[in-house]
Parts: structure tokens; sequence; C-alpha cells
């Protein structure tokens, strides 16, 4: 097991009435690229903050590798920070901001210019070193921004939703280099983010919050795939929601109905045991055909063109709408509107989600 | 129906000021700029007397020292003010903005008679010294330099906590938290972040307080008492006392180049169009 370089337990913090954490217990493990994911108002930037030094928690403390830093302003921390509006300082040009955090550490002139350089071979802007940060694009200053965060060598990178402020393409781009750069340089990174794709493509672990609370944990793959409950599935990505009653039980087997027609769902270390399952069922992985091909009938409500794929509404009698995500190049049936198709999904489809949640 | 062109339009509307200026400022102004050269006979006579004379020398000595000093003292206390209204008051904010803009709505003949009542002789805050036996005789609190720039300072204060302010409105809290999230003490952000940020206020406030102060008038004849001559009391004493409208108006004309020329240098550091006229945002 990997070593935890920072321990957060019973993180409390309160806004008058409002918990804006909720013990939250968290270990972040060395040198991993871990997300706080969630909606406005989940406690992610709270949270960070709190790692940051800038909001002290209500209670619950932080170690840094068993070291209480609770109450540690956050200059003694030792961590770099990436902000939202990139907090570049406008009166500084871009190379005394990558020397900021160096000159106030007091290190040796010879090393603050060589580290700049490194700094700014990075984020490849070796040329911009001598630009007001004012000077520049969105995208050019938050590389900056980066430079500056990593330029001393900080313990942990902590990153506020870097790239929301910049336009589609270019933060794509920029995912890409920020994982390299993590990559490459094995600093611990806790990036704050409202965006799944973001989440999911970067993260070596993902941490789901709503209303102050952890909602899960883990790997992107286990999340998407095995959401426990039906907030993490439908904010991860697009998910059917279906009662499903159980007609029989033997382990992890069960088997379901809808309107007259069973069919088997695989539920693995599911600890429901109601009669009634309460399942997510991604659009992806329900199968489209002509009608008696799949085991139910209905029929196309709406199609919505998205170029690689595309997203079908189906009304079926007793389920009401589901949602179907088929790649549009190798459609089994083009759907239209008012079309009669018949739709079906495979045993392992099916994600038994925690009941009430 | 013809429309007239947008440029005419606007001129229209600014038309009633602008006769208004020119009529009763620019006029009369050129007319002070024309006695100069004329009264008492033709020529630059009253040019040559006025650089020759020694007290009008002190005095405009005087005037540039008593400006600096309430210049300095106006943006240490309005920086502080406008740094904590800034960054610090949240629910006092409103009350603190109103006191400051208080004054504006007090008569500056008021405000300087209010400094006679504290600093005379039998002032309140002389009897309060002697009553306390902390001095046996009263202090000399007015009737010289240190009485003018004290009431000049109180004068001016707002027009120097006014641009700080909205040069501080616009600084994020995100600077701060970026310099001590790398690892500068509160005091090393605030020095090296925030304020440079502040200096475009700084010097915006400056310019305005050290301008004001040049030509002021009415504090310092009350709290002079005749004793401190600052070159606007000096005209107005060449003028009315001695009739002396030629040497008046030269020095009128003087302390308008003077002026002019401390706006030319201020202009070479401070962006003026931004620092005095973009008070918003």
């Amino acid at each position: 097991m990997p070593d935890s370089i920072l321990t957060i337990a019973d993180a409390t913090k309160r806004y008058g009435p409002v918990n804006a954490l909720d013990r939250v217990n968290l270990e972040v493990e060395e040198g991993e690229f871990l997300t706080l994911l969630g909606p406005s108002g989940s406690g992610k930037t709270t949270l960070l903050s709190a790692i940051a030094g800038f909001a002290p928690l209500s209670e619950g403390r932080i170690d840094l590798r068993g070291r209480d830093i609770t109450g540690e302003p956050p200059e003694h921390r030792d961590f770099g920070m990436v902000f939202q509006g990139y907090a570049l300082f406008p009166t500084m040009t871009v190379r005394d901001n990558i020397a900021f955090p160096l000159r106030v550490r007091k290190r040796p002139t010879a090393e603050i210019k060589k580290r700049v350089e490194y700094c700014l071979g990075l984020v490849q802007m070796e040329e911009f070193a001598d630009r007001m940060p004012t000077q520049m694009s969105g995208g050019q200053q938050q590389r900056i921004a980066l430079a500056r965060a990593l330029s001393f060598e900080p313990q942990v990178l902590l990153l506020d939703e870097p790239l929301s402020a910049l336009d589609k393409k270019l933060r794509a781009d920029l995912q890409w280099e920020l994982k390299s750069l993590h990559d490459k340089l094995g600093v611990t990174f806790i990036y704050v983010t409202h965006d799944q794709d973001e989440a999911l493509s970067m993260s070596d672990r993902v941490v789901i919050l709503k209303d102050g609370r952890i909602q899960q944990e883990g790997v992107p793959d286990t999340l998407y795939n095995h959401p426990r409950n039906s907030f993490v599935a439908d904010f991860l990505g697009k998910s059917n929601f279906l009662d499903l009653p159980v007609s029989a039980r033997e382990d992890d087997a069960l088997t379901c109905s809808i309107g007259g027609t069973k069919f088997p769902v695989m539920a693995p270390g599911a600890t429901a045991t109601g009669d009634v399952l309460k399942v997510a069922l991604r659009p992806e992985r329900i199968r489209l055909g002509q009608p008696g091909q799949e085991m139910l009938d209905g029929t196309v409500r709406q199609v919505s063109y998205l170029g690689e794929r595309c997203l079908v509404m189906v009304d079926h009698e007793d389920v009401g709408t589901l949602i179907v995500s088929q790649p549009t190049w190798k459609a089994g049936v083009t759907p239209r509107a008012g079309l009669p198709v018949s739709f079906g999904w495979d045993a392992d489809a099916c994600v038994v989600l925690e009941p009430g949640g | 129906m013809p429309r007239l062109a947008d440029k005419y339009r606007y001129w229209f509307l600014v038309l009633p000021a602008l006769v208004i200026m020119i009529v009763f400022y620019i006029w009369p102004l050129l007319g002070i700029w024309q006695i100069s050269l004329t009264e008492p006979k033709a020529g630059i006579e009253n040019y040559t007397r006025m650089f020759d004379s020694s007290a009008v020398t002190t005095s405009f000595i005087l005037t540039f020292r008593i400006a600096i000093l309430t210049t300095i003292g106006c943006l240490i206390l309005g920086y502080i003010v406008a740094y904590v209204i800034s960054n610090f008051a949240r629910r006092a904010k409103p009350l603190m903005i109103a006191l400051v803009l208080l004054p504006f709505w007090v008569s500056v003949l008021i405000r300087s008679f209010s400094w006679i009542v504290l600093l005379g002789r039998s002032g309140i805050v002389n009897d309060s010294l002697i009553g306390a036996g902390l001095i046996d005789s009263p202090l000399r609190l007015m009737h010289n330099e240190f009485g003018v720039v004290l009431a000049m300072i109180h004068v001016m204060l707002p027009f120097a906590v006014l641009p700080l302010m909205a040069n501080m409105r616009g600084i994020s809290g995100a600077y701060v938290d970026a310099a001590r999230g790398l690892g500068a003490s509160e005091f090393t952000a605030f020095r090296k972040v925030y304020f440079p940020q502040t200096m475009p206020g700084v010097m915006s406030g400056a310019l305005l307080v050290f301008v004001l102060s040049l030509g002021f008038y009415i504090t310092p004849a009350l709290l002079g008492g005749g004793r401190v001559l600052m070159i606007s009391e000096y005209i107005t004493y060449q003028i009315q006392e001695f009739l002396n409208w030629g040497l008046g108006s030269a020095l009128s004309v003087a302390l308008l180049v003077a002026t002019a020329i401390v706006i030319l240098i201020a202009a070479r550091f401070v962006n003026l169009r931004s620092a005095l006229l973009e008070r918003g945002s």
C-alpha cells in the first residue's frame, strides 16, 4: 500500500447553520492525481481551501506526512496552488512571477535563474519570460500560473478549477499537458473541478462530493461503471434509473422482470435485499434492434444526433422513457421518431444502487 | 426629417455648459493674464518683480511645503482607511464610506472654524491638557504651519480615500491568497503583491490632494491667522489690501503654471484618464 501524504480526518467546516464540509475523511496518496468532483456548493472548493490553509476547519484535522498542519498558515504548508482566475501578479513579469515563491524562500540568485528557466521549459513558454501577464491569453496565463506553482518543488500541487475559464478545445489540450506534467514530475496533484470529463480523463482517483459529504471515491472506471448511488450515477455521465422487481435470487445472480419479461441481473456485492431493486443503466449499454430482435418492445419518441453518437429516447409502456446512446456508425436500426423498435441489455449492464441514495 | 450628424447633436448637448465655461471662466481668466501684462503699465514688469521678491519666493516655497506635507498625511491616513474599508469591513462598510463622505456635506468654512475651536489658545485641546496637568501654559497649535497642515489633511482626506478605494475595489483577494499559498508571509504578500497594485490609486490620490492644496485658501487663511501666507492668500492681500492688480494677476498666472507643470510631470507616471475619470470599477 502506498504512503499517504495527506490525511484528512473528520474535516467539518460550518458557515453559520450550513455545513460546507461534513465530517470528511480522506487519504491522499503520495504522487497520485486526485480529483475532487462535485456540483457547485458540494464543498469541493472548501475542502481544497482547507487543505491550502485559507479556510480554517471548524472541526477535524489535516496531517501532512504525519505532522498536524491543521492550524498552520498557508505560507508554511509548502503547497503550490493554481487558481481559477490564474492570479498572476499583474505588476510583475512572467519571470518575476515564477521566481516569486523562490525569492520569498531566499534561494540563491543563480538557483532561482535556473529553476525559472526549467519551469518555463516545462510549460513550453520560454519566449514569454519578459512579458507582463496582461499581454497573454488565458491559456498562456494558466501555463505560467502552473509554472509558478511548481517552481519551488511543492509537496502537493492544488488546482482550483484551473481550466474552467478556457474554451473547450484549449481545455482538452491542457488536460493532456497537465496529465503528462504530473507523470513527469511525480508531484501529488489535488484537482478541483465540476467537469466530469476532466475528472475522468486525468485522474488516478476521483472523490465525488455533494452537500459537503463524500459520496464515493475510486478510480474513474469504478466510479463510472459501479456508481454507489443515483447521485453518482447521474453526475458522472447519463443514466437511466429503473425500479426492478426481483423474482428470483441465487447469490449474485438475480432474475428481474419488466412487464411479463424476465431477465437476469448480475449484482456482485450488492447489499440491497429488498423485493425491488433500484438500478442504474447506462444509455450506451442498451442495444436497439428491429421489433422482436431484443427482449423488450418500444417506440422511438425522439432522436438527437451528436455526430459520433446519437441519443434516442425510447418509450416503453412499463418503464416509461429510456435514453439510449448508440454509435452512429453501426446502428442496428436507423432510429426516427415513431419507429417501433426492440431493446435489451446484458446481464451485467444494470448497476444496483444503494436504496434511498 | 433630416437628421443632424451625431457629432453635431452631441455638441448641442454640451453647448450650455460650454457657453457658461467660456463666458464666466475662460474669458475672465484671459482677463487676468491680460491684467498681469498691462497693469500698472504694459510690459513684463510684474513678472520680474515677482521673481525678484523674496516674499513671493518664500510664499511659493511655503505653499509647496504645506501641499507636500498635506499630501503625505492624506496618503498615509487615507491608505489605511481605504485598505480597511476594502479588505476587512463587511457589515460596517456603508457606514465607513458614509463617514468618509460626510465632510463633503459640511462647508469647508465650518470645518475650519471647528479646528479653531479645537486648537485655539483656550480651545478644547489646550484646556483639556492643562486640566489634566500635562502642560502649564497653552501650546501654540494654530496660527502656524502645524495647525494649517492638520486642518488641511482633514479637509483633503476624502480626496485621497476615494481614488484609493476605487483602485482597491478592483484588486481581487486571490492575489494575496496566491502569494501566501506560494510561501509569502502576510506582510510580504502585502508589500510585494498588494501594494504595487495600489500605486495607480496612490498616485491619483496624491495628485488630486496636491493640486487642490496648492490653490487652497479658506483653511490656511483661518488656521494660519495671517502668519502662514500660502500663495492664494498672498494674492488676496495684493489685490484687496494693496489694490495691486498687476502683481496679484501675475501671481495667479504663476500658480496656474506651477499647477500645470505638476500635472504634466505626474502625467508621465500616472494614466490621468483612468486615475481621475474612471472612478467606478
